[in-house]
This record gives structure tokens, C-alpha cells and sequence, in this order.
């Protein structure tokens, strides 16, 4: 199972990889002809870092002036030709993981990304208990429910509602 | 006066709550029908009881009585009507009075209904109501008190106190504080009541539930009584969701609906368990199977219910929805940890009673499709609650606060939430009992080719991403089938009484509207779906400075800054507002006024979109930021969302769909035709629905 | 009231859940409520209240000075958050100056000003603006506050000569005065 995780995360590491370089490469030659970058690059590079003043708002659309002064200091870090990363970094640095819109993989925060995994496959496996012992007790019919052959007769509907009327009379 | 009246009110109802669980217990030990009719009497009571202090406090807010520190923190003169009745649930005193209010209120209707047939349930149900009821009254009085003054002190000190303190006189501010600007917008006047509500009304089924457990009438007796009370908790949890995303988008000014704030994930909680629980009752009643699970799942969702009110109103979790640090929250603890355990309790003690009376006969039988559906619900729950209690624990074991921001959510979530829209699709057309890969291809072979039709015109269209083809094949599927269902039977029925179409699909829906009810919610969250995939897979945005009369460009928009007006307003507003003309294609569409409020008693700013709202897209534009008119200019933000407005609609009918299948039935029931069934399915025979 | 019929009983015995089982399931109950009961005593009361020893910690400042707090035992370190872009850090920042003024020739008090959640540039003009001499620097990681639990800015915290914490202002100071008079009383 742990090799299966491994692969898992090694694909997307490895797209995302190629994604930042190709993005820093692209970011250097935007950078040789605009020294000053224009809103939407900040925003872009903002809009996955959260500042602590305004909390669980991503600092593109946060309006306070502390994010305002963030931003500011994005748009100084891409005029310098800093990467994406590197901005990511140095606000990690400057603030804490807490700027990242999601908890950097390594150390106890692994359990962020293991924990719901394992336990959704527990789940699968009590379910599939479930059904196993289920289906054990007897054995499948083959013979199926009178009704059943007839499903796509147009009547069947007719009697099902019919019937449907009967168990609401019941109830 | 007002307040020691409401005060008094309020204590006495604590008293007669505290007797009627007595009463109640005692009565059901002792047998006695006497003791438990005065445990009614007493749960009767308590509703007019808290209505006056409720209505204290609204008559209090209304004349503006400042003295009072709830009305100050809340209102101010320059508030109009309608927002300083509504500020009873503007603060964390009053909701919790109105919260208490709509407890009393529901658990009154229910011990007035009949309870000939299940007569040992009412003491219990009496007690559950109560004591959450004790719990919250006792919160009002001892920590939160709506009714506390001001009063200035013989030594010329403040003083906040419920009662005048000896030789204080009485301190009256002139003007109170308002009620926070977020707060003040017609749609934040109806989310918070929608989802306390349906927070509420999930009391009802979880009472009967832990009555079942306590007696050991583990039958599905408490789920038939419950099942209509369990739909309308749905129906205005859901309500309230939708209600407070569409808050979101109109208010909160950053292009979005949803934010997986840890708030909003706590009133997603009990939706997501509440909803598998709805479908899940199915299986029992139909089936006599997961009797076990059922009450689990009616537990977590009254302990979610309880543990999302702990989160926003503790101060456990910084959010911006959270009340303010507040005192409640070592008692609120206390009151969790006693209901959890109890429940658990009584849970694990009655787990041989609650056995399955039928078996699973085959993997693709409706019961199985339900279990699948079951566990894709409660990945998405544990995703969120993971999410949600994660900063906490980092915090506590390392010190570091971490953000779990929404990528988190949409990457874990994304895939379980597709994999129920397809088991939306086909699990109404699996049997119960007994389904074959035959039977089902049968079904679904029609709508399935149709289907596939959409992905391909949406690719001609130039749709090049893959999640986004395969979510609306996905859409395409579930509607095409439920439609196909829907046309199935009204043809069906036109066949056989020759009615006119609408005659056949209006009595198809009223003979078994639980059925169709459910199937108009489906339509509805294929409907939601297609206004997410829009929003999330096709959003585009730009930000941009431009003078007056200039322009920016978004895909076929062009927006022109026209002018901007600064002015104040009489209720205390520093208004900043554009008007920018929109063309699509060099065409001419209208203005839109986006806005920045600033709110001079709060200090707080707010950002107001201007959105021009089509089926096929909305384009959104903010006011950002801008300089003195005669420099560079004004700084707009402008978002497409395109398909969103379907998310809107797609409430809609999911609402009207909840309420078809909740509304009451006129025909009473009939115990001689139901008992036959029973044994009908009890020994072995199966009925072809 | 007990309406599990008698030969249903029997049957049931071999469906008995195991001990593990139960314990299991309220061994997770209590973890839950243990790790929300320690969040909830975290967010009601930060770790140090007054009275209590504060733990160590440096701040290096914008001139690339590394202040410890170890090193400064037996005087009284007035410990501001503040931030560039906070209003009523404003309010007091002359105020907090002028207090340094008054207690620098005695070597007893040593300010300490601690920039939460700011950029450089916006920080240096603030300290420029008004004219602040005393020790300054960036929260480096938000450390310092997230260890004081601040709620906001600005936030003072005054910690006596044997490194316990003293005094807790939240909000501005409203006059020099106000400072002196607290700072005094510390250093009592």
C-alpha cells in the first residue's frame, strides 16, 4: 500500500515540478520586457497564500490593508524576478506555514493528507465485510423476484405505482 | 422592567424544564401515566414561557433601550425596523435565546401529536427535548444573559450586572453600537434562522431515537414517526446552506459562493450525515437492514449539530463567521462530552437488539447502491471534520498554526462527490432486494446513449478539459435518467386511465411523493452541480487601473469606468460607487455599480460586487481600490462565472423537491395494513417497489 | 417497557459485541473530547497569564541585531506588537518613544518592539515616521505572537526583572503617563 501511495503522490509531484519550472520559465521572460508585473500576475502568485489578518480569505481578494501591503510586497518580489516559489517561500519564511492555503507536506502534517484516505479504505472494506457476509448467508437467489422480468414493461410502472399507493395507504 | 420580566421568565422556565424531566423519568420508571401527562404539561409550557422572553427582548431592541448591553452591542437608532427584530439573532445572547425558542417550540408540536401507538417513546422523547433545552436556557442565564444593564456605580465606576447593584444608578448610552455591517443584508436576515431550524429539528428524530434505545423498542417504529421531522430538519438546513452561499456571493465581495470557511464546513457536517441518514432509513423501512447504522448515523448528526454550534460559538476556531470569544465554552464542552457518551452508551447496549431482520441478496440492489452512496457521504464528512480539527491539533502538538484552505477540500472531495452523481443516476433504477447487471443495463441503455451526446457537444463547443467533460456527462446522466424515469411513468399511466399529461404526472407525484419528491431534489442537485462546474473548472479574472473613460477586457467583455460618486449616507455609511457600462462583443448591455461601504461606528469596510446575472454566465466586477479623481484612476477586479446562476435555480427546485416529499399526507395512516405488510416482508416475500 | 421478546434474547448471546470493541469505541470518544478540551483551554487562555514565567524567545531586528531574552535577566522588557498598517499603533507609537526616552538613562527597561505580519519597506517608514529608537524587528513565522496567543495589534506585555510576566495591555496606551505609571509599578 505504501508504494501504491508513493506512486500516487510521485506523478503529481513530479507534473507539478515541471508545472513551476515551466511557470518560473515563463515568469523570466515576461520579466525581460514588463519591469512592473501587472495585477493579475500578483493575483495569481495571492491568490494561494493567506495572510493571517483576515482569516480563511485568500490574500487576492482580501481587502484589509495589511494584504494590500502583501501584495504590494509580491509585485516588488516579481519586478526583482522572483519565482512563484520563491515568493511562497519567503513568505513562509517571513510568516509561518500558516500563509499556505494548505499545510506543507512533512512532519506531523503528513497526517493532514494520510488520515481521511485510511479511513475511507477502512470504510470501503467494512462495507464490502458487510456485503461479503451478507451475500453468505444465503446463497444468491437465481430464481428472480416475481415482477422483476417485467421491469422495462411500461405496465410494470402502472403497477408500481398502484403498488406504491397501496404501502402509502399502509403506512 | 422589560428585562426583569424577561429574566424572570427565563428562570421559570428553566424550573419548569428541570421538573419536567423529572417528572418524565419518574413517570416512565414508575409506570404512571399521571407523572409523564405533567412531564407533557410542563414541555407545553415552556413554549409560551420562552416566547416572552423572546418577546422581551424584540420589545427591548424595538425602543432601543441601551441600557441594556445586548441591545447596545446589537442595534443603533439609525437601524430600520425590520433589522432591529432581526438583531435577536444579530448577537451570541439572543440566538441563544431564539435557538431555545425554536427547541421549545418543536418539541411542543411534537408531544401534541397523537401517541396512541407509541405511548413508552413520550417520556423520553420529553426527556431528551428538555434537557437540551436546560442546556441551552441555563447557557442564557448563567453566561449569557441577554438582559444584563449598565448601571454607574456609587463609586462613579461601570458596572454590567442583571440586578442594580446597591446605590448604583442607571447608565443609559445614548446610541448603541450597530449591528456588525455583514449582518445588515436581507439574506443574512433569513440564513441564521433557516439553519437553526434545521439544527432544531434534528433534536426531534435524535429524541426519538434515544427513546427507542431506552426502551428497546428498537423496531423501525421511532424512524416511521420521525421520518417527516427529519425531511423538514433537512429542508431548512439545506435552505439555510444555500441561502448563506448566496449571502456569500452577494456580500462578502471575492467572487465566490463557498469558501470552506470552518464555520460553513460546520453546517455542512450534519447535512452531509443527516442526508445519508435520509437515505439510508430507506433501507431499513424497506428492508428491515442496517438498523445499527441508522441510529448511529441520527446520533452523529445530532452530535455534529451540537459540536458545529460548540465551534462558531466557542472561539475554539478563528473564522469570520465565529461569535466573539465568549465564556460558554467550558460548559458547552461539558454538555458534549455527557450527551456523546450517553449516547454511545445506550448505543453499544442496545447493539444486539438492533440486528438486521433481512439479508443483501445482490451487490447492485438498490440497499447496496444506498450502503456505497452511505460511505461516499461520510468520506465527504470526514474529510471536512479532518480538515476542520486539523489546525487545531498542529497548533496544540507543535505549536505552528497551519491553514487547510479550500484545495484541500476540492481536491479530497472532488472525486467522492462525482462518484454520488453517479450513483445518483443509478440507484433509482436498481430494485430492492434484487438487481442484475441485466436489469440495470435495460434501464439505463436509453438515457445512457443520449448522454453521451452532451460531452460531444461541449467538446465541439471547445470544452478541452477533462474533468469538465466528464462532470457534464455526469449531469447529462442523472437528468437524462430521472427524466426517463419521470416520462416512464407518466406514460404509463396516460396508457392506462388515458389521463392528459399534466392530470398523470401530478397524481404520479402525489401517490408516492416521497419517491418523486426525492427524484425533483435530484434534478435540482444536477442542477447546483452544473452552476459549481462552471464556477470552479471555467472561472476567469482580471484585475486591472483604469482611468475615467477607460476600458478593460475579459473574454468577450469589455467594462468602461463612467464615473465614481464618494458620499455619505444617513445611516452611517461612507459610500465609494462606480458606474462601469458593460459591452459584450461591442455591444452595449447596461451599467453596473459596484461599491465599497465603510462603515464609520464599526470601522469596517465593505465590498459590494456589481453583477450582471445571466442562465449563461454572471460577470462580476468589484471595486478595489481608487485613487483621488484626478490621478491614474479606479482599480477594478471583474470575475465571468459562467453557469452559475444554475446553482441558484438548482435550489430552488431542490427546495420544492424536499417540500414535495415532506409534505403531509391527508390519508392517516391504517395500523391493520401496515401490520400485514410487516409480515408480508418479515417472512421472506418480496414486493416488487 | 421491555419489549425484546424472550427467544430473541438467546439468539442474541452469540452476537454479544467484544470488549475490544466497546473500549475501542470510547477510548475514541474520550481521545476526541481530550484533544477539543485541550484546543478549547488553548483558546480560552493563552499559555502564559500573568504571574507565570514567559520562555525564552529572540526577535532580530531591522538592523540585524539578534535580541535574546536570555540575556536581558533582571531588567524589565516591554514586549509591543504593533503593525504598519494598524491605526491605533498610531495612537501610541510617540507615546511608547518617549517612555524609552525616560527610562533609558537608567538601564532598568528595555523596550522591545515586535512588527506583526508586515512587509519591510511599510515597517521601516513607521519606524521612521515616528521617530522610534528603541528595539525593533519582524515576527519572524508569527513565533513571538502565536506564543503571547495575541488577538490582535497593538498589544503590550510587560515581563518583571525574575522573567515572569507582569502586565497585559490589549489595545492602545492612551497617554505616556499611562505607560510610565504601569512601567513603575513593575519595576517595584
Amino acid at each position: 500500500m505504501n508504494t501504491a501511495m508513493k506512486k500516487h503522490i510521485l506523478l503529481p509531484l513530479i507534473a507539478l515540478f515541471i508545472g513551476l519550472l515551466w511557470t518560473g520559465i515563463s515568469y523570466f521572460s515576461v520579466q525581460a520586457q514588463s519591469p512592473t508585473p501587472s495585477d493579475n500576475e500578483v493575483n495569481a502568485v495571492a491568490k494561494n497564500l493567506y495572510c493571517p489578518v483576515c482569516e480563511n480569505i485568500s490574500l487576492d481578494v482580501c481587502p484589509t490593508t495589511a494584504c494590500a501591503q502583501w501584495r504590494a510586497l509580491i509585485r516588488e518580489k516579481l519586478a526583482a524576478g522572483w519565482s512563484e516559489d520563491q515568493i511562497k517561500d519567503y513568505f513562509v519564511a517571513q510568516y509561518g506555514d500558516r500563509v499556505l492555503s494548505t499545510p506543507p507536506t512533512r512532519g506531523l502534517n503528513w497526517l493532514v493528507y494520510i488520515l481521511p484516505p485510511l479511513i475511507f479504505l477502512g470504510g470501503v472494506y467494512l462495507v464490502y465485510r458487510v456485503l461479503r457476509s451478507m451475500k453468505k448467508n444465503k446463497p444468491a437467489q437465481i430464481t428472480p423476484p416475481p415482477g422483476e422480468s417485467d421491469q422495462t414493461d411500461p405496465y410494470f410502472s402502472q403497477l408500481e405505482a398502484e403498488l406504491e399507493q397501496h404501502r402509502k395507504r399502509g403506512e | 422592567m422589560v428585562s426583569n420580566f424577561g429574566f424572570g421568565a427565563l428562570v421559570i422556565t428553566l424550573v419548569v424544564s428541570v421538573y419536567g424531566i423529572f417528572a418524565a423519568v419518574y413517570g416512565a420508571r414508575k409506570n404512571s401515566l399521571a407523572w409523564v401527562e405533567s412531564a407533557r404539561k410542563a414541555m407545553l409550557l415552556t413554549f409560551p414561557l420562552i416566547s416572552l422572553v423572546a418577546l422581551s427582548i424584540i420589545y427591548l431592541l424595538v425602543t432601543g433601550d441601551y441600557q441594556v448591553q445586548y441591545v447596545y452591542n446589537v442595534t443603533s437608532s439609525t437601524m430600520p425596523l425590520y433589522l432591529k427584530v432581526t438583531a435577536l439573532w444579530g448577537g451570541q445572547a439572543g440566538s441563544l435565546i431564539f435557538w431555545s425558542w425554536l427547541l421549545a417550540s418543536f418539541a411542543s408540536a411534537v408531544t401534541l401529536r397523537k401517541w396512541d401507538r407509541d405511548r413508552e417513546f413520550l417520556p423520553w422523547v420529553i426527556v431528551v427535548s428538555l434537557v437540551t433545552l436546560v442546556f441551552f436556557v441555563g447557557m442564557s442565564i448563567f453566561f449569557e444573559n441577554p438582559f444584563v444593564r449598565f448601571w454607574q456605580t456609587a463609586g462613579g465606576s461601570q458596572a454590567v450586572a442583571m440586578f442594580q447593584p446597591t446605590g448604583a444608578t442607571s447608565l443609559v448610552p445614548f446610541d448603541g453600537r450597530g449591528l456588525n455591517p455583514l449582518l445588515r443584508h436581507p439574506g443574512m436576515v433569513i440564513h441564521p434562522p433557516m439553519l437553526y431550524l434545521g439544527f432544531v429539528a434534528f433534536v426531534i428524530p435524535f429524541a426519538f431515537a434515544i427513546a427507542a434505545l431506552i426502551t428497546g423498542r428498537t423496531d423501525d417504529r421511532w424512524i416511521r414517526v420521525t421520518r417527516r421531522w427529519s425531511l423538514v430538519a433537512w429542508l431548512f438546513l439545506s435552505l439555510g446552506l444555500v441561502l448563506g452561499s448566496r449571502w456569500a456571493y452577494d456580500v462578502l465581495g471575492w467572487g465566490g459562493y463557498w469558501a470552506w470557511d470552518p464555520v460553513e464546513i460546520a453546517a455542512f457536517m450534519p447535512w452531509l450525515s443527516g442526508t445519508a441518514f435520509l437515505h439510508s432509513v430507506m433501507i431499513q423501512e424497506k428492508r428491515g437492514l442496517f438498523k445499527r447504522w441508522n441510529m448511529i448515523l441520527i446520533v452523529l448528526t445530532y452530535s455534529l449539530v451540537i459540536f458545529g454550534t460548540f465551534l462558531t460559538r466557542s472561539g475554539v476556531l478563528s473564522s469570520v463567521h465565529a461569535f466573539s470569544q465568549s465564556a460558554i465554552g467550558p460548559l458547552f464542552f461539558g454538555y458534549i462530552g455527557i450527551t456523546f457518551a450517553v449516547s454511545l452508551a445506550l448505543l453499544l447496549h442496545r447493539w444486539n437488539a438492533l440486528r438486521s431482520e433481512g439479508e443483501m441478496h445482490s451487490l447492485l440492489s438498490r440497499e447496496a447502491l444506498f450502503l456505497l452512496n452511505n460511505l461516499l457521504f461520510m468520506g465527504i464528512l470526514v474529510v471536512c471534520f479532518w480538515g476542520v480539527l486539523f489546525p487545531l491539533i498542529s497548533e496544540l502538538f507543535t505549536g505552528q498554526k497551519v491553514t487547510v484552505g479550500p484545495p484541500f477540500y476540492e481536491r479530497s472531495t472532488g472525486p467522492l462527490f462525482a462518484g454520488l452523481l453517479l450513483l445518483m443516476g443509478v440507484a433509482p433504477l436498481s430494485a430492492w432486494g434484487h438487481s442484475t447487471v441485466k436489469t440495470l443495463g435495460k434501464a439505463m441503455w436509453k438515457p445512457f446513449v443520449v448522454s453521451l451526446a452532451i460531452p460531444v457537444i461541449a467538446f465541439v463547443l471547445g470544452v478541452r478539459s477533462l474533468p469538465a467533460l466528464l462532470a457534464f456527462w455526469l449531469c447529462a446522466f442523472v437528468a437524462f435518467i430521472t427524466l426517463y424515469e419521470y416520462y416512464r411513468g407518466v406514460a404509463a399511466r396516460i396508457r392506462r386511465s388515458e389521463e392528459n399529461v399534466f392530470t398523470a404526472l401530478w397524481n404520479l407525484a402525489s401517490r408516492n411523493r416521497r419517491r418523486y419528491g426525492g427524484y425533483i431534489i435530484h434534478i435540482g442537485v444536477v442542477l447546483m452541480a452544473l452552476g459549481i462546474i462552471g464556477i470552479e473548472l471555467f472561472q476567469t479574472e482580471t484585475q486591472g487601473t483604469i482611468p475615467p473613460g477607460g476600458q478593460m477586457n475579459l473574454g468577450n467583455y469589455t467594462i468602461t469606468f463612467d464615473k465614481l460618486d464618494i458620499f455619505d449616507t444617513a445611516d452611517g455609511r461612507n459610500v465609494a460607487r462606480a458606474v462601469v457600462s458593460v459591452e459584450r462583443d461591442g455591444k452595449y448591455l447596461g451599467q453596473l455599480y459596484p461599491r465599497r461601504d465603510y462603515y464609520y461606528d464599526s470601522q469596517q469596510p465593505m465590498t459590494i460586487p456589481g453583477v450582471r446575472s445571466t442562465m449563461e454566465d454572471d460577470l462580476y466586477v468589484l471595486l478595489v481600490d481608487w485613487e483621488p479623481i484626478s490621478s491614474t484612476g479606479v482599480t477594478f477586479k471583474v470575475y465571468h462565472n459562467p453557469l452559475v446562476n444554475w446553482l441558484w435555480v438548482g435550489g430552488f427546485v431542490f427546495i420544492f423537491g424536499t417540500l414535495v416529499a415532506a409534505w403531509p399526507d391527508k390519508d392517516p395512516e391504517s395500523v391493520r395494513v401496515r401490520a400485514a405488510k410487516r409480515k408480508m416482508a418479515a417472512s421472506g416475500v418480496q414486493s416488487a417497489d | 417497557m421491555n419489549s425484546v421478546p424472550d427467544e430473541m434474547k438467546t439468539q442474541e448471546q452469540s452476537h454479544r459485541l467484544p470488549t475490544w470493541v466497546v473500549g475501542l469505541a470510547f477510548a475514541g470518544l474520550v481521545a476526541f473530547l481530550v484533544l477539543v478540551g485541550l484546543g478549547l483551554r488553548r483558546a480560552q487562555s493563552g499559555p502564559i497569564t500573568v504571574g507565570q514565567k514567559v520562555p525564552g524567545f529572540s526577535v532580530t531586528t531591522f538592523d540585524g541585531e539578534t535580541i535574546n531574552t536570555a540575556d536581558l535577566a533582571g531588567k524589565v522588557i516591554v514586549v509591543n506588537f504593533w503593525a504598519s498598517w494598524c491605526k491605533p499603533c498610531e495612537q501610541e507609537a510617540f507615546e511608547l518613544e518617549s517612555a524609552y526616552q525616560y527610562y533609558k538613562p537608567g538601564g532598568e527597561v528595555f523596550f522591545l518592539g515586535v512588527d506583526y505580519v508586515d512587509t519591510e519597506p511599510e515597517a521601516l517608514g513607521f519606524i521612521n515616521k515616528f521617530g522610534l529608537t528603541y528595539a525593533n524587528g519582524p515576527d519572524l513565522r508569527t513565533k513571538v505572537s502565536q506564543m503571547f496567543r495575541i488577538q490582535g495589534v497593538p498589544e503590550t506585555y510587560i515581563i518583571d526583572r525574575e522573567g515572569k510576566l507582569a502586565y497585559v495591555k490589549k489595545g492602545p496606551f492612551l497617554s505616556t503617563a499611562e505607560i510610565l505609571n504601569v512601567i513603575d509599578q513593575v519595576l517595584q
